[in-house]
């Protein structure tokens, strides 16, 4: 595993362009293009205020930068640097900003979402939807980018208007069952949409692309409900984390429940494999799990070491005690990710914040828990193979893999605190996110890694 | 219970008697658990009663416990133990009278207490059930009051979100007027210039035949969505019916070659089901209809699987039910030979002991009788004593020999209980080897019938006639027996038919001799030892040792020599085969 060295960065602004060849990321006012290869500078553009948002088009030509406190939007093209495009939403204001599929219009919405604005790059014509609703995630492309469903809210009402994206016609529009509409979501084949009302109400609600209900769940009455929602890539499985710290999973034919998976404090069943990450001090050696990187032998060596170690059940996992008079309660499942092939899906419940549970999507059962030394701030599945990176906001990096799983530590002078991570779409590479700095992380080529997942196995 | 306690206390202390009847009382009160509890105070009380009034009352102290008990008594409000004092300085007299009248009212208190407990307890009992029953209520409607709180609450809630959003799109509509209809200037795109559309096309207007094309994009993705699945769920159901099919085809191997069986044995019923399988699975074989999904194939299908199903059960089923039979077949066949060999052959020796010892005791009474006599007469005591000693001595003797024989019918038993075991396998054997012999004299006779009918009836006439004065003679005189015997075993029967015309010899009569006596028991034991005595080579000594066999206990003396012939024929016997 090697590590390149760190590049500036500002309000973790850092992405690889879709087709997986440049990396832009924002030091301040400025945008810089990397190549991914060499990590060369290509670009540098200089945006009017700090950038708070940036987003590639879809075909990695243009990037658009999003000032919100300016209500203003900076387009760059890649093909031509003298190329430019801003958008002034004037005093109407600006609290979102994205590209449409075809990475030639970009929507904005306004201020107390008055309205979206639809730029085009292509004409003059400028399009404006109404009421759309302030929500967790009221927009959704469905993948293959021909239609975009919005959730509205007219008259104390929710309401989904599908559009479609070519003409932005309004395809269908249709009122849903919801108190308080809070997200939607596509599922990946482009054909159901996944609709869930507020915490306050367990309902997700599921409509075909022509506007039909397809089916309505709900598990349980009067607490508080959905947290969080996800497909399965095969657009076979919907899994609907909620506040009482279970995960069920729904069926694409009956759309009703096949299992739930509950997050107990305490893990029973020997089958589970349970890794704890331990530290170790320095001067007992080097752990066999931690990979000192071979590249950065002239950095400072780590104040501590840490490893995993295979816990035998029963394992009680730290729990936070939710404070219950206060709003949004740290409880429940609050992530969720299936993997690319849709075996495996990871999950975080939010009073265990140090554990990600792995769960076995073709046996339905838990497949191994990773309890991790401080509370854990993202994960991310490798596009390619199942294989999860995980990171604490320490300065480790976590993968877990079926084979095994290994912490790695990132060199660099002082600790490299990483907040967040994304991966390159190869799976060969991440970007490692600090508060101030980002660095690439490339793996080795896919038999050094199992072979070392394997050694590390052994050796657990 | 405290209460009462002290109750028993005062009964107590105040006289014995009142205790016991207090107690016998309790026994019979109603409540169960009440006497329980009583029951259970009681019994350490009676205990102690005695060291209790010794300690509160003694001869000594009489005087001063009659003053205390009065003392007490007054304190609650009973008359005085005591007699109205004349004088002061005369002594007090006890008042019989009054101790028995509050004793009587001492114990009418106590069963007007008891009953007051009894009726106090009853209604404990039913408060407590009333409690828990209320309680139970009560928390039910507070889940329901909290229920109805909640539901209210959130009623309300809504209801003043809905104001509040109505307040609030009221605003947002007002912003929009005041921000967008002002033709606000900076509201604007400034591009450099217009770039193409990614697919390179121009855009379209927007029409109805846009309108029209992009519902009919719509229904086609949705269309290809659908037979996607059902292709998905055509290619689940095809491998569902292969796995279907393979295991009704291998069903129907595994039940073929008992086909046969089951149509003997079993009823009609299963028998119809069986061909109608068959029928079913020609058809289907036949026709193929298996990538055919309609209702009457899939019917046909799972039906001929169930029946299929239905006969490997009980085909199975059976097998279990066969396999417990054998088993326990088995056990009780072994069991109950040998346990009835041994009890006749265990009755049989536990009275020739009976026997043997009564005898000892006759003897030994004789002795004693004998001593006695001798001993009363002086004068001829001398002449007695030598008379004494020669018949002690003789005595010993006699003890001795009774010793050994004591000894070796010890022995004796033990061989016997072997031979007992013994027999009962060889019977078994034989058994088994005439009824191997009896099968094979069949088929040997249906056979030869068949194949060479005229060799038979020369055969037959030939020999017909003596095989059936063989079976007459073995009737009557056991001499002629190894001829009929013989036939026991196909290749003694060849032999005979070759050697019929001549006499045998003595040699092969032999042969045919211990061949049969290691079988046959029965017919063995009818030969007496005279009979065999002209044969008597080689295995003869085992029919010796059966006829002993057969006459047990029949006299004393010939006990050494029976046992001597008996071991003689046992070392013979190992030496044997």
């Amino acid at each position: 595993m090697n590590f390149s060295e760190a590049f500036k960065l500002s309000s973790l602004l850092c992405k690889f362009s879709p087709d997986g060849k440049y990396l832009a990321s924002c030091v301040q006012y400025r945008l810089v293009v990397r190549d991914v290869n060499t990590l060369q500078i290509l670009q540098l553009y200089t945006c009017l205020d700090q950038i708070q948002h940036i987003e590639w088009s879809a075909d990695s030509l243009f990037i658009l930068c999003a000032m919100y406190k300016r209500g203003l939007v900076q387009v760059w093209s890649l093909e031509q640097p003298e190329w430019h495009c801003k958008i002034d939403e004037g005093s109407a204001g600006l609290v979102a900003s994205c590209w449409s599929p075809d990475g030639r219009h970009i929507l904005n919405t306004t201020e107390f979402h008055l309205r979206i604005t639809v730029w085009s790059l292509c004409t003059k014509s400028v399009s404006y939807i109404k009421y759309p609703k302030a929500c967790l995630q009221g927009i959704t492309f469905t993948r293959d980018g021909r239609y975009m469903a919005l959730a509205e809210r007219r008259d104390c009402k929710d309401y989904v208007s599908i559009f479609v994206c070519s003409d932005w016609q309004l395809l269908r529009h249709f009122d849903t069952d919801t108190q308080d509409l809070t997200g939607i979501e596509w599922a990946p084949n482009g054909c159901v949409l996944a609709v869930w009302d507020t915490c306050l109400e367990y309902k997700i609600l599921l409509y075909s692309l022509d506007g039909r209900l397809l089916s309505a769940y709900s598990a349980y009455e009067w607490s508080l409900g959905i947290k969080s929602v996800a497909w399965s890539p095969s657009s076979q499985f919907l899994a609907v984390g909620s506040y009482d710290g279970k995960v069920r999973i729904l069926n694409h034919v009956t759309w009703k429940m096949i299992t739930e998976f509950g997050h107990p404090a305490t893990i029973n069943n020997p089958k589970t494999v349970v890794y704890k990450e331990a530290q170790k001090s320095p001067q007992l050696g080097l752990g066999c799990l931690s990979f000192p990187p071979p590249g950065a032998g002239a950095g400072p060596l780590p104040s501590s070491e840490s490893k995993y170690e295979i816990a035998s059940v029963p394992v009680s996992l730290q729990t936070l005690k939710p404070v219950t008079d206060r709003a949004n309660p740290k409880i429940g499942i609050g992530m969720l990710a299936f993997s690319p092939d849709s075996y495996f899906l990871a999950t975080r419940n939010d009073n265990t914040p140090n554990a990600v549970w792995v769960w076995d999507i073709q046996k339905l059962r838990l497949f191994a828990v990773l309890e991790q030394l401080s509370p854990v701030r993202t994960f991310q599945w490798d596009p390619q193979q199942p294989r999860l990176a995980i990171c604490t906001g320490g300065s480790r990096l976590y993968l877990w893999s079926p084979a095994g799983c290994m912490s790695v530590q990132v060199p660099g002078e002082g600790d490299f605190a990483v907040l967040s991570l994304c991966w390159h779409l190869s799976g060969d590479s991440m970007a490692l996110l600090s508060k101030d700095h980002v660095c690439l992380c490339f793996l080795e080529t896919e038999a050094v890694v199992s072979t070392a997942c394997r050694q590390l196995g052994g050796h657990t | 219970m405290g209460d009462w306690m002290t109750v028993t206390d005062r009964g107590l202390s105040s006289e014995s008697k009142s205790i016991s009847q207090y107690t016998s009382e309790i026994k019979m009160s109603p409540s169960s658990l009440y006497s329980q509890q009583v029951l259970c105070s009681s019994i350490p009380l009676s205990k102690n009663v005695h060291s209790f009034f010794s300690a509160f009352c003694t001869e000594d102290n009489i005087e001063q416990s009659v003053s205390y008990l009065d003392q007490e008594l007054t304190t609650f409000g009973f008359p005085s133990l005591y007699e109205e004092s004349k004088g002061k300085e005369t002594k007090r007299e006890l008042n019989i009278v009054a101790v028995l009248n509050c004793m009587n009212e001492l114990l009418v208190l106590q069963r007007k207490n008891l009953l007051a407990q009894e009726n106090v307890e009853t209604q404990n009992l039913k408060l407590g059930s009333d409690m828990d029953h209320l309680q139970s209520c009560y928390s039910k409607l507070k889940v329901q009051k909290l229920q109805n709180i909640i539901a209210s609450r959130a009623t309300q809630y809504n209801h003043d979100m809905k104001r509040k959003e109505r307040e609030y799109n009221k605003l947002k509509e007002r912003l929009h007027q005041l921000v967008m209809n002002k033709k606000d200037k900076k509201i604007a795109m400034d591009i450099l210039n217009y770039v193409g559309r990614a697919d390179g096309k121009r855009g379209s207007w927007r029409t109805g035949k846009t309108e029209a094309r992009n519902e009919d994009e719509m229904y086609k993705i949705l269309l290809n969505d659908y037979e996607y699945r059902q292709k998905q769920i055509l290619m689940e159901n095809a491998e569902l019916k292969k796995v279907l099919q393979q295991m009704k085809k291998e069903m129907i191997s595994l039940l073929s070659p008992q086909k046969k069986k089951p149509r003997e044995r079993v009823d009609d019923s299963t028998g119809t089901v069986i061909s109608d399988v068959e029928e079913d699975a020609g058809e289907l074989s036949r026709e193929s209809m298996w990538d055919l999904s309609c209702e009457t194939v899939r019917e046909q299908l799972t039906n001929s699987i169930r029946k299929q199903w239905r006969i490997l059960k009980s085909h199975v089923e059976k097998l279990d039910n066969q396999v417990s039979k054998v088993h326990l077949e088995g056990f009780n066949d072994e069991d109950v030979i040998s346990r009835q060999d041994h009890e006749q052959e265990t009755e049989k020796l536990e009275l020739e002991i009976q026997q043997c010892k009564e005898m000892i005791k006759t003897q030994q009474q004789l002795l004693q009788q004998q001593l006695a006599t001798a001993c009363d007469d002086d004068t001829t005591s001398l002449l007695r004593d030598c008379y004494l000693l020669e018949e002690k001595e003789r005595l010993k003797e006699e003890w001795s020999l009774f010793k050994e024989q004591k000894k070796n019918f010890e022995r004796e038993r033990r061989s016997f209980t072997e031979a007992a075991i013994r027999l009962g396998l060889e019977r078994k054997a034989f058994e088994e080897e005439r009824a191997s012999w009896l099968k094979q004299q069949f088929l040997n006779m249906t056979t030869f019938d068949h194949q060479n009918s005229e060799n038979v009836k020369l055969f037959s006439a030939f020999s017909g006639s003596s095989d059936r004065d063989n079976l007459t003679v073995h009737s009557r005189q056991p001499q002629k027996k190894p001829h009929s015997v013989s036939n026991g075993s196909p290749v003694c029967m060849s032999k005979l038919t070759k050697s019929l015309p001549a006499s045998p010899s003595t040699s092969d009569f032999c042969q045919t001799r211990s061949c049969v006596s290691e079988h046959s028991s029965i017919n063995v034991l009818n030969i007496t030892p005279e009979e065999i005595k002209p044969n008597q080579v080689g295995g003869e000594c085992t029919n010796q040792k059966w006829c002993v066999a057969s006459r047990p206990g029949s006299q004393e003396g010939c006990y050494s020599g029976c046992s001597l012939t008996y071991t003689n024929s046992h070392v013979e016997k190992d030496d044997l085969p």
